[in-house]
């Protein structure tokens, strides 16, 4: 898979032009995937330790771009053992019948400069949806960083339900936010490239 | 009869008893419930009537400063005086602090207090997970401590008017009743 999206990135690269690196992995170490969610009133700020990505992100040639996101939604943490143990029960993630949250991007459209926006589904808890996220792209020592954030309703995927469907205590929107960092497809010489993922 | 508190005073004296005897009770009773959207409530609301007391307290004192209580009758011995000013202000100090390190804890606990869910009042610190659980302890004794005096000073109130029947908790009221005269 990674071959062939090589080949493709190679075959699409215009002649004469050498900047335009694809990325093709993303670096799990140093990426985040997080959320805030409101209760009350109050923005309440979680994370995702472990999710893996592939990706064929070339900024010049944004039409070509695939990304394939995998989280596993256990390795969520608010920073509370009790809120955990909620969260990852039946009313929520209900993560023993629904390890993973998946986003599988259908197309990718620049927005003008370094800002572009991914169209995918987001499937979650057995349910799918499509999000609109728009993201920025930088150059950080060889690597891209791909910073954005996107809203998703959470009683569309079923999350939070029976006693917690009630959004005036725990809002329905939540805010996702990414930032990660995607090393390019030519070699291995990326800082942290070859590390893996968290255990 | 002997001066009252004027009638601001005994509106805010009031306001704020209601608004203390409703947050120590939801104090008490949230933190040991189990996580649910009750839960979530009562910490709302138990954040929401500390800053409201803490705002009306500081009207307090700055009415105070402008408008000072009447004096206490002759009949108080010295001592009573002393110890009746140290409790007041003792009071005042707890109710000024006690949301100071509700507000603090809940600072370094990472959930910023958000006034009414709608005015955030920023965090003074960072998250912290061993500060935030020594503060909620500081904020748990500062309220046992409350509670204790409290309980002093609605006793002291009693006995002025069941013991000494003096005029002391009548200036105090919110209605007038008919008290002694004093000369």
């Amino acid at each position: 898979m990674r071959l062939f999206i090589l080949l493709l990135g190679a075959t699409l690269l215009p002649v004469g032009e050498t900047l335009a690196a694809p990325f093709d992995r993303i670096l799990p170490q140093q990426s985040q995937l997080s959320f805030v969610s409101r209760q009350m009133g109050v923005p309440v700020q979680g994370e995702f330790r472990r999710f893996s990505a592939q990706i064929a992100f070339d900024p010049a040639r944004p039409e070509t771009a695939k990304a394939t996101l995998e989280v596993e939604l256990a390795s969520f943490d608010m920073g509370s053992k009790e809120v955990y143990d909620e969260v990852v029960s039946r009313n929520w993630f209900d993560v023993r019948q629904f390890p993973t949250a998946r986003f599988v991007s259908t197309g990718l459209k620049p927005l003008g400069g370094d800002r572009f926006e991914v169209r995918g589904h987001l499937t979650l808890k057995g349910r799918t949806r499509e999000v609109v996220a728009p993201f920025t792209y930088r150059l950080q020592g060889g690597n891209a960083v791909l910073e954005g954030a996107f809203p998703l309703k959470r009683l569309d995927y079923g999350i939070g339900t029976g006693p917690w469907g009630d959004t005036g205590i725990v809002a329905d929107e939540v805010q996702v936010r990414f930032r990660f960092i995607a090393a390019p497809a030519a070699s291995g010489t990326a800082p942290g490239a070859p590390r893996g993922g968290k255990p | 009869m002997q001066p009252r508190y004027t009638r601001t005073a005994i509106a805010l004296h009031w306001l704020v008893t209601l608004l203390i005897l409703t947050a120590l009770p939801l104090g008490l009773t949230m933190t040991e419930m189990p996580l649910s959207p009750q839960k979530l409530k009562f910490y709302a609301w138990h954040k929401w009537l500390g800053v409201t007391v803490f705002g009306l307290v500081v009207l307090r004192l700055a009415w105070r400063a402008v408008h000072p209580p009447p004096p206490l009758p002759e009949s108080v011995p010295a001592w009573q005086r002393s110890a009746a000013h140290a409790l007041h202000w003792a009071l005042y100090a707890l109710m000024l602090v006690i949301p100071l390190a509700g507000w603090l804890m809940s600072s370094a606990k990472g959930f910023q207090t958000v006034y009414l869910g709608v005015l955030p009042i920023p965090d003074l610190l960072p998250k912290n997970e061993a500060l935030g659980e020594r503060l909620a302890d500081v904020h748990a004794w500062l309220a046992y401590a409350l509670i204790a005096l409290l309980v002093v000073h609605v006793a002291a109130a009693l006995k002025h008017h069941f013991i000494d029947r003096d005029d002391i908790l009548r200036r105090m009221l919110p209605w007038i009743m008919p008290g002694k005269e004093t000369t």
